[in-house]
């Protein structure tokens, strides 16, 4: 339009630039993204293997997809797997037969795309508890925390549906737990069991359904949510942890271009290379093994994929009977009798509220402590103390839970009662969070206060001298002011007492809250003042005159 | 051999190397008790009274003091009466008679009686009243033109998997009983089994599962046992428990092997 | 070794008792800054640098040999088939993961080596700004006032109201339309005597039944089940079902042993259900659904292996241990002339888990 002389490139990159910038506009985000600081810690890099997983679950994905058949339709299986020739089976288990015996690579495919699937979900977990444990969910990232969760339960989902597909003895009996779950729904649940199978459990369709679920719906969440997440993080602009010329206000770290954009790239292939390594050498989901579904057999150990484990561990925990009386519970109405499980219902109780505690943890916490302000800098976890414990009693609950769900191999390799292992894990269940709880904080605590005496008193050094008195005392080595800093660098936080309302009342909520805040913060190591560490540093000042030993610290 | 160099160092060589070893002196072990039995097989299926009577020496000094004198039982053992020589084949033959101790269930340990004196006390114990015989050779050929592999894989999953596991690994009962791996068992003893239920097995009579149908079976079994997972170390065949423990422990431990040397600054 | 000391006798130095008082918000030092950048051996040294980019090259070399044995594998090996090994199988899968892995990982360490090494390692500081200025949310909030005010549904609740309850009604269609997900009521060439719930208080069992081997189909004559015996027993007529069939088996599959009558303890009403100690129980766990199919011979214990509900079979299935919560469904049995068990009628009950219309 303009007849301005335009902008013309001097060098090759340039001229290919231009045509891109003037056609697409594109110049603003390579301002934007070319220079973007990205902190570096490896603890940073888990949400990066999640994202890595889901890519290759993309690709290994599509692959399968062009050879699996989600018919339930009977048929005759005559491929190549000698054990199973002849049998009556499902088009679904058939093709995927195919796929691990009679396609070229179909097998390594399949175990990438399964490897990747439980690393995907490992990964999100892990990088969950990373960003948990280190406060990152702290304002302004609450709602990026939020959409977190809810990628993880996508992933939950992506896991569920893609595991049944197969449609083998395992996978099967998988579903048929789900039925027996969806039917113990009050009012409803009848209905829905028979609209998701399309009638009475097994049907003809769940597979079928599943499969648009799984490669459609739920992969298409999974990328819009991604694409949130990453949005977001790019607003907000990576946390850091806290550390000598790192403040709240800025981040340090490598620009995206080069170093952090090669490295970030080549974790992709790296997280690629151990996956192929896992699918070439360790067999995953052994379909052959379990045979066509069928609803009479079953197999010892029929558990579900990682991710699901705690559901199935707490349905296992929940006794069905206590003496005489029955969690089967039959009420009577004018219309006739109607039960309700409450065998399966109430261990998903605390499932639920678990998994919205997770989502609305940032809200409590702000609540709690009354902290409204931006955190870009990352608490080390010791320096949260109650923060961490609830962290590890929470996992510690989910463990339990977690392990219950293989009682039964817990019981054959340690050799033990099947009965023992459950009556232990039912009281772990609710002894261990709390055990744990006291036990991270006091650890915390400890570790804090082992802070404080290096911050004033130097690191031990392993020497031991005698003085001329005939003392014996282990020499100390003073730290650089750098790594002084991250000892004394955080934030003393203390317990907010209950404040008047608007009406210049105190309401019992807020009563409630100063409670819960004391709870937070009443048992606290505070960190070194300038004080004490002008006081410890006059000691060592006079000793390292005294023995001439300057050089041990950086003279302030 | 490239790959055995790559994964040396592997967080779970160890676990991987113990599998391996456990895997290889198991098949050795079951190949020398194959061919044991083998050679008292052809020797042992009719007995004389000479065998009988050195039984029942041997049963008296060995095995009375808990099933009794003319093994009518006690309060520590059950009666013999009628168990025939198949259950006494398999009981002594693996090792878990004579028990140790008193326990859920006995265990398979080394035999205490040479093949000779275990068919001796077979001998006895079935002249003492009619019971599953030991089988014959022609129902654990698993070569046989008969066999049908597939069909005994079927059986097996609805008659046998439910406790051995869909691969045979084993699993649980209740309050500390718990079913067996099914890998380095002969063809006799498993046999042996079905006919006659040891421990808290069911007994799978000739009329449930006929003699065919248990020879299907242990082709099935002899199959899989022989054929290794196409996939890879099947990281001992106990499904989705060992996959999520091995992604959380060699997956992860890999990956951040990884990703602090790609944080960490180059010297 | 420094014997001059640190100082005379009783001159420790714990400080820690006296926490002073500090204005919150300040540290005990000032923030020092970044550290000063450490040079990294290929900074300073061009053979360090010409031996990373060696090692680089090397690792890239090491991407395309991995490419090469993956083609080793899928081409060498060539097509599986049913003539191909188990160990054939698994070496190719070895292959091609092996392969795979060189490739990737080659390109992924060298990357990364690469950007540890040659490229700046200089940290940079870049500044954080507020999410959104003050002055921006201002602005939008205006804007979006000025928006509805212009809109007028402010001023106009009757447009406001019927808008609200077009809107929550207009959804329902999409929820209705999937009513149809369970069409089975509607279709002629299912059994049309039982719609909706009803189904699951009806299985093929009936009086006269025979009870048959699963999965041969062959009747069970009450000789054949001797005592310690499991037998797992499906209704006769159910391998021949063209549509339905695994709906069918799902709920009436069926776990017959035989017990020593003595054992057994038989409630009012349930007399004539077994047959000298022979017994025949849903195996469709009442907790979610699984088979329970472990029994126990001596204990007579039945054993769900999903999540380990034990039922006893000598107190008619009772729970002993576990989450399910009531008893496995009898099927009640007789023997017909021809001496084969066949089944006196129908569950007397629904099988498998409580659902909201159980009762």
């Amino acid at each position: 339009m303009s007849t301005t002389t335009e902008y013309s490139a001097a060098t090759r990159t340039g001229r290919i630039s231009n045509f891109v910038d003037t056609r697409m506009g594109v110049s603003p985000m390579v301002k934007e993204f070319g220079r973007k600081i990205f902190p570096d810690h490896w603890s940073f890099m888990f949400g990066e293997v999640a994202l890595y997983s889901f890519v290759i679950l993309l690709l290994s994905g599509t692959f399968l997809t062009f050879f699996f058949d989600p018919s339930m339709a009977h048929t005759t299986y005559e491929g190549s797997y000698k054990p199973l020739y002849g049998l009556e089976m499902s088009v679904a288990y058939a093709s995927s037969l195919d796929i691990s015996f009679d396609i070229r690579g179909g097998l390594f495919m399949r175990q990438v795309h399964h490897w990747a699937a439980l690393l995907f979900v490992a990964a999100m977990s892990v990088h969950m508890l990373r960003v948990f444990f280190t406060g990152a969910f702290r304002r302004p990232r609450e709602l990026n925390w939020v959409v977190g969760c809810l990628l993880l339960l996508a992933g939950l989902a992506a896991g569920f549906t893609g595991y049944s597909l197969p449609d083998d003895v395992l996978s099967g009996n998988g579903l048929r737990i789900i039925d027996g779950i969806l039917k113990a729904i009050p009012v409803v649940g009848s209905y829905i069991s028979m609209f998701l199978f399309g009638g009475e459990f097994p049907g003809y369709a769940v597979i079928g359904r599943l499969y648009v679920l799984h490669i459609l719906i739920v992969p298409a969440a999974i990328l819009l949510l991604i694409v949130v997440h990453l949005f977001m993080v790019v607003v907000h602009k990576h946390t850091q942890y806290p550390g000598p010329g790192r403040t709240n206000d800025n981040v340090v770290g490598y620009p995206v271009g080069p170093v952090y954009a090669a490295k970030a790239g080549g974790f992709f292939f790296i997280v690629f290379g151990v996956i192929s390594l896992l699918a070439g050498f360790f067999t995953i989901n052994a379909i052959w093994n379990y045979g066509p579904y069928d609803p009479s057999p079953v197999q010892a150990g029929t558990q579900p994929d990682w991710y699901i484990g705690w559901f199935d561990g707490a349905l296992r925990l929940m006794p069905g009977v206590l003496g005489d009386f029955s969690f089967k519970w039959d009420i009577p109405f004018p219309w006739g009798v109607n039960s309700i499980p409450l065998g399966v219902l109430l261990p998903m109780i605390p499932v639920g509220i678990l998994m919205v505690g997770m989502i609305v943890w940032p809200w409590i916490e702000r609540w709690v402590t009354r902290d409204d302000r931006e955190h870009h800098l990352l608490d080390r976890p010791r320096n949260a103390p109650f923060r961490t414990a609830a962290g590890v009693a929470g996992i510690i609950f989910y463990c339990v839970m977690w392990a219950a769900a293989s009682s039964d191999l817990i019981a054959t390799h340690f050799h033990m009662s099947l009965n023992d292992v459950l009556y232990i894990l039912r009281f772990l269940y609710f002894a261990g969070p709390i055990i744990g709880f006291i036990v991270t904080r006091r650890i915390c605590l400890a570790l804090q206060r082992k802070d404080r005496e290096i911050a004033l008193h130097g690191r031990e050094a392993g020497v031991i001298e005698m003085t001329p008195a005939g003392e014996f005392r282990e020499r100390h080595e003073h730290l650089s002011d750098y790594e002084l800093y991250r000892l004394v660098g955080f934030e003393n936080r203390r317990p907010v007492p209950a404040q008047p309302g608007k009406d210049g009342k105190v309401s019992g909520l807020e009563k409630q809250r100063a409670k819960l805040n004391k709870w937070f913060y009443e048992e606290r190591v505070e960190p070194v003042t300038r004080d004490e560490l002008t006081a410890a540093r006059a000691h060592g000042h006079h000793d390292a005159v005294e023995a001439d030993h300057g050089a041990h610290g950086i003279d302030r | 051999m490239k790959a055995l160099a790559q994964n040396r160092r592997h967080p779970f060589a160890g676990v991987v190397l113990l599998v391996l070893g456990l895997l290889l002196t198991g098949g050795m072990y079951a190949l020398a008790s194959t061919m044991n039995q083998a050679q008292a097989a052809t020797s042992g299926t009719s007995y004389s009274a000479q065998d009988i009577s050195e039984g029942e020496k041997l049963f008296n000094a060995n095995c009375a003091t808990c099933h009794g004198f003319d093994a009518v039982g006690t309060e520590d053992g059950p009666t013999l009466v009628g168990v025939g020589a198949a259950s006494v084949d398999f009981q002594v033959g693996t090792g878990r008679m004579p028990m140790q101790m008193q326990g859920p269930q006995a265990q398979k340990k080394p035999a205490q009686f040479n093949d000779e004196q275990t068919a001796q006390l077979s001998a006895y114990v079935a002249s003492l009243g009619a019971g599953p015989a030991v089988p014959e050779d022609e129902y654990l050929d698993t070569d046989h033109e008969d066999v049908n592999i597939a069909r005994g894989g079927e059986l097996f999953r609805v008659n046998c998997a439910m406790c051995h596991n869909a691969a045979a690994a084993g699993g649980a009962l209740t309050r500390g009983k718990f079913a067996p791996g099914l890998a380095d068992v002969s063809e006799k003893h498993i046999y042996e089994a079905m006919a006659t239920g040891p421990q808290n097995m069911p007994v799978f009579s000739d009329a449930n599962l006929t003699p065919e149908d248990k020879r299907d079976v242990i082709a099935f079994l002899k199959t899989i046992e022989a054929n290794p997972s196409p996939g890879g170390a099947a990281l001992g065949s106990l499904g989705p428990v060992s996959e999520g423990l091995f992604i959380w422990t060699a997956g992860l431990g890999i990956l951040i092997g990884f990703m602090v040397w790609l944080t960490s600054r180059s010297s | 070794m420094g014997e001059q000391g640190y100082g005379g006798p009783g001159h420790h130095s714990d400080a820690v008792e006296h926490a002073g008082v500090e204005d919150s918000g300040t540290y005990a030092i000032d923030n020092p800054g970044l550290p000063p950048h450490r040079p990294r051996l290929a900074d300073e040294d061009p053979r360090a640098a010409k031996k990373a980019e060696r090692q680089v090259a090397f690792l890239f070399l090491l991407s395309i040999l991995g490419t090469i044995l993956f083609f080793v594998g899928y081409f060498v090996i060539g097509q599986v088939g049913p003539d191909t090994a188990a160990e054939t199988l698994r070496l190719q899968n070895m292959l091609l993961g092996l392969g795979t892995a060189f490739a990737m990982l080659g390109i992924g360490v060298g990357i990364v080596h690469w950007a540890k090494t040659l490229m700046p390692d200089h940290e940079m500081v870049e500044q954080r700004h507020e999410v959104r200025t003050e002055a921006d949310r201002a602005d939008a909030q205006g804007i979006i006032e000025d928006i509805l005010e212009e809109s007028q549904i402010k001023r106009r609740p009757l447009l406001r109201n019927t808008l609200i309850g077009a809107v929550a009604l207009a959804p329902l269609p999409a929820i209705a339309i999937f009513r149809d997900l369970d069409d089975t009521d509607n279709r002629s060439d299912l059994a049309a005597e039982n719609f909706g719930v009803e189904r699951f208080r009806h299985t093929m069992w009936d009086e006269g039944v025979r009870l048959v081997r699963d999965p041969s189909g062959t009747p069970i004559k009450a000789s054949d089940v001797t005592i310690g015996s499991a037998f797992h027993v499906i209704p006769e007529g159910l391998n021949e079902l063209q549509y339905g069939k695994l709906n069918e088996k799902a709920k009436a599959v069926v776990l017959l042993m035989r017990l020593d009558p003595d054992k057994l303890e038989v409630s009012e009403g349930r007399e004539d259900w077994n047959v000298d100690g022979i017994v025949a129980y849903s195996k469709i766990c009442t907790h979610v659904g699984c088979p329970v199919a472990l029994y126990e011979q001596h204990t007579h214990h039945l054993l769900c292996p999903c999540h380990q509900s034990t039922f006893d079979v000598t107190r008619e299935a009772k729970v002993v241990f576990g989450p399910a919560s009531h008893a496995l469904p009898q099927l009640p049995i007789t023997v017909n002339e021809e001496g084969f068990l066949v089944a006196r009628s129908d569950f007397q009950e629904p099988v498998g888990p409580v659902y909201w219309e159980r009762g």
